[in-house]
């Protein structure tokens, strides 16, 4: 609430660059036009259900971003789905994803709060029933009826200031907005 | 063209405070007011609304409550009339059911047309308020056009609105006081919540509001703030003026019987889709309540008066139904009205003067605006935590006043 002293943030360390950050906001309230970014990823099918997209350029602070190397995320679907498990699901990768989104959050909020983090884990675990998937049922979604995330702390903070971390966290994370809200989605074929 | 060293446009608290400092130090003036004192008390406020400040919170410059009832919330016509005492009191130069249609800079001050001719003054004031138009979100225009859709300043009591259901968007005090007082009317009422400050009415035996002015929290000044912006957009706490000095709050409303959703996410076709965020909105309320009251309880202890109080205590947490639903129909009849308690913003249509950043916000250093001569005044958080209530206007005012006559003597050497 009040101005927290740099003397104390100093002091502890989550390797989360805060200043860097912060900075960026001042700098983006000037131009925000240089706030809008594109994420992007392209897919390759291998064969069956796996597949391998890269994930490398990215547009953002107005210009066309480059990396030292691009990414490669595989997918695939289990033995159970008569599959050859060459990678995790696709929806493992979404629960991974908002474990790593809200995981980064929950470092960047005590670095800036002055919190030291000891040790971090989250653990995710999504319903699905797959009669949706299937088309058995239209009354059941193909995505997941419910997603619990629970974390594992250990901060030099109280009880109360580290699930404040963690409330904060989902406030800003992208990827508990995208799991959480509807989005449009536009797939066009060439 | 009639001239005043300052023009107070608005003859609300924060307008009838400034003319009051401005009398003292005998600096000529006048207030242009579009209808009369407290005029967006009297006209755009709904019929049960009560203050939610306590009645001997209501202090003004050279004013203060004496009725017998210093606990209670007034009422909006125990307002207006408190209002226009101060105005008589203070001998408030009011120009009453004048409009300002447009205020541009001139040669050493401002020219303010009205339709009542235009004036012109060195120094302005702008105290036209802060919730001068509901703040509707752009998703509305996706809804259905059988069903009503009003702000709370359309709205006046639950027999004016139409049969049936109503969806309320918003879960600061106005919405849930809306939702509270319409369900309590026998209807069906969901409530669409996102980010929202939860307070008990009373602790340890007090008012929230006795306890926030007590341990200093109103008079947090806003260069004090780490984030400033952030702290003005704070939503308006959940709180509700009753006799009875009751509290409301999501579980309140969950056991009259109002439907809770989280905040409203999406509209296409008639079919709203809610946030499924809920959980974490409701988290962070809780959490920011118990600091709050851990606040308290730690100054109650620094200050040893442990006695004087009753013993510290926590609320149940919100409720979180895990099953809240994410989507909605209209189309099957259920809700035949939305109200939009998504907020309020001040109207600066008639501001012609370019100091409006791009979000068109006024834009102000503690209320001295980015032009010679100018101020504004009633801004949430704008000099102190208490600038848009009307225990903030006194000193906001004083503060404003000694820096208007500065500039005044400044320019006139």
């Amino acid at each position: 609430m009040t101005k927290t002293t740099g003397s104390n943030a100093a002091k502890i360390n989550n390797g989360v660059n805060v200043d860097a950050l912060l900075g960026a906001r001042e700098a983006l309230e000037q131009t925000p036009e240089a706030a809008q970014f594109k994420w992007r990823a392209s897919c390759e099918w291998v064969t069956g259900t796996h597949s391998r997209s890269v994930i490398g350029n990215y547009f953002g602070l107005g210009a066309e971003q480059s990396r030292d190397k691009n990414f490669r995320v595989e997918a695939d679907h289990p033995k159970v789905f008569a599959s050859e498990d060459n990678a995790p699901t696709p929806v493992e990768i979404v629960l991974s994803a908002l474990a790593s989104c809200l995981t980064a959050g929950v470092a960047a909020v005590a670095q800036r709060r002055g919190i030291q983090l000891r040790s971090v884990k989250a653990t995710v675990e999504g319903d699905m029933d797959i009669q949706g998937v299937l088309g058995m049922d239209d009354d059941i979604r193909n995505g997941f009826g419910g997603i619990r995330v629970h974390f594992d702390i250990r901060a030099d903070a109280s009880p109360d200031d580290i699930k404040s971390l963690v409330a904060q966290s989902q406030k800003r994370s992208a990827v508990f907005d995208i799991v959480t809200n509807p989005t449009n989605v536009f797939v066009t074929v060439n | 063209m009639r001239h005043a060293t300052t023009i107070i446009i608005g003859a609300g608290q924060s307008g009838l405070a400034m003319s009051k400092h401005l009398t003292d130090r005998s600096i000529d003036h006048v207030l242009i007011e579009r209808g009369e004192v407290a005029n967006s008390w009297q006209t755009e406020r709904w019929d049960s609304l009560r203050l939610l400040t306590p009645n001997w919170q209501s202090r003004l410059p050279g004013y203060a409550y004496d009725g017998d009832d210093p606990d209670g919330y007034m009422s909006v016509t125990e307002v207006v009339g408190y209002l226009k005492r101060y105005a008589g009191a203070s001998s408030a130069p009011v120009h009453a059911r004048t409009k300002v249609t447009r205020v541009r800079q001139v040669d050493g001050g401002y020219e303010v047309a009205t339709d009542q001719g235009p004036l012109r003054c060195r120094t302005l004031v702008l105290a036209s308020g802060a919730c001068n138009i509901a703040t509707v979100p752009a998703v509305a225009a996706g809804l259905p056009p059988e069903i009503a859709s009003l702000t709370p300043m359309q709205y006046r009591k639950p027999d004016e609105l139409p049969d049936g259901g109503v969806m309320v968007v918003g879960a600061s005090a106005s919405g849930v006081q809306l939702a509270r007082e319409i369900r309590a009317s026998g209807r069906s009422v969901i409530v669409a919540a996102g980010e929202h400050v939860r307070v008990p009415r009373i602790y340890r035996g007090r008012d929230i509001k006795w306890w926030m002015d007590a341990i200093g929290a109103m008079e947090l000044r806003y260069d004090a703030v780490d984030d400033i912006d952030r702290a003005r957009r704070l939503p308006s706490l959940q709180l509700i003026g009753t006799p009875g000095r009751e509290t409301i709050d999501l579980n309140s409303l969950r056991k009259a019987g109002v439907e809770i959703a989280g905040r409203l996410a999406g509209m296409h076709d008639g079919k709203v889709q809610f946030s499924a965020a809920l959980p974490n909105h409701c988290a962070l309320a809780d959490l920011k309540m118990n600091r709050l009251l851990a606040t308290i309880d730690a100054w109650i202890l620094a200050s040893g008066q442990e006695d004087r109080f009753a013993a510290p205590h926590r609320f149940e947490p919100t409720e979180i139904d895990p099953q809240a639903r994410l989507g909605m129909d209209l189309n099957d009849g259920c809700v035949r009205t939305v109200i939009w308690a998504t907020g309020y913003r001040p109207d600066y249509s008639w501001l012609d003067v370019p100091v409006l950043d791009r979000k068109g916000r006024i834009r102000h250093d503690g209320g001295v605006v980015a032009a010679p001569g100018m101020y504004v005044m009633g801004l949430p958080f704008m000099r102190r935590r208490k600038s848009s209530f009307i225990d903030g206007a006194g000193d906001d005012a004083a503060e404003l006043a000694a820096h208007l006559n500065l500039g005044l003597r400044r320019s006139a050497a």
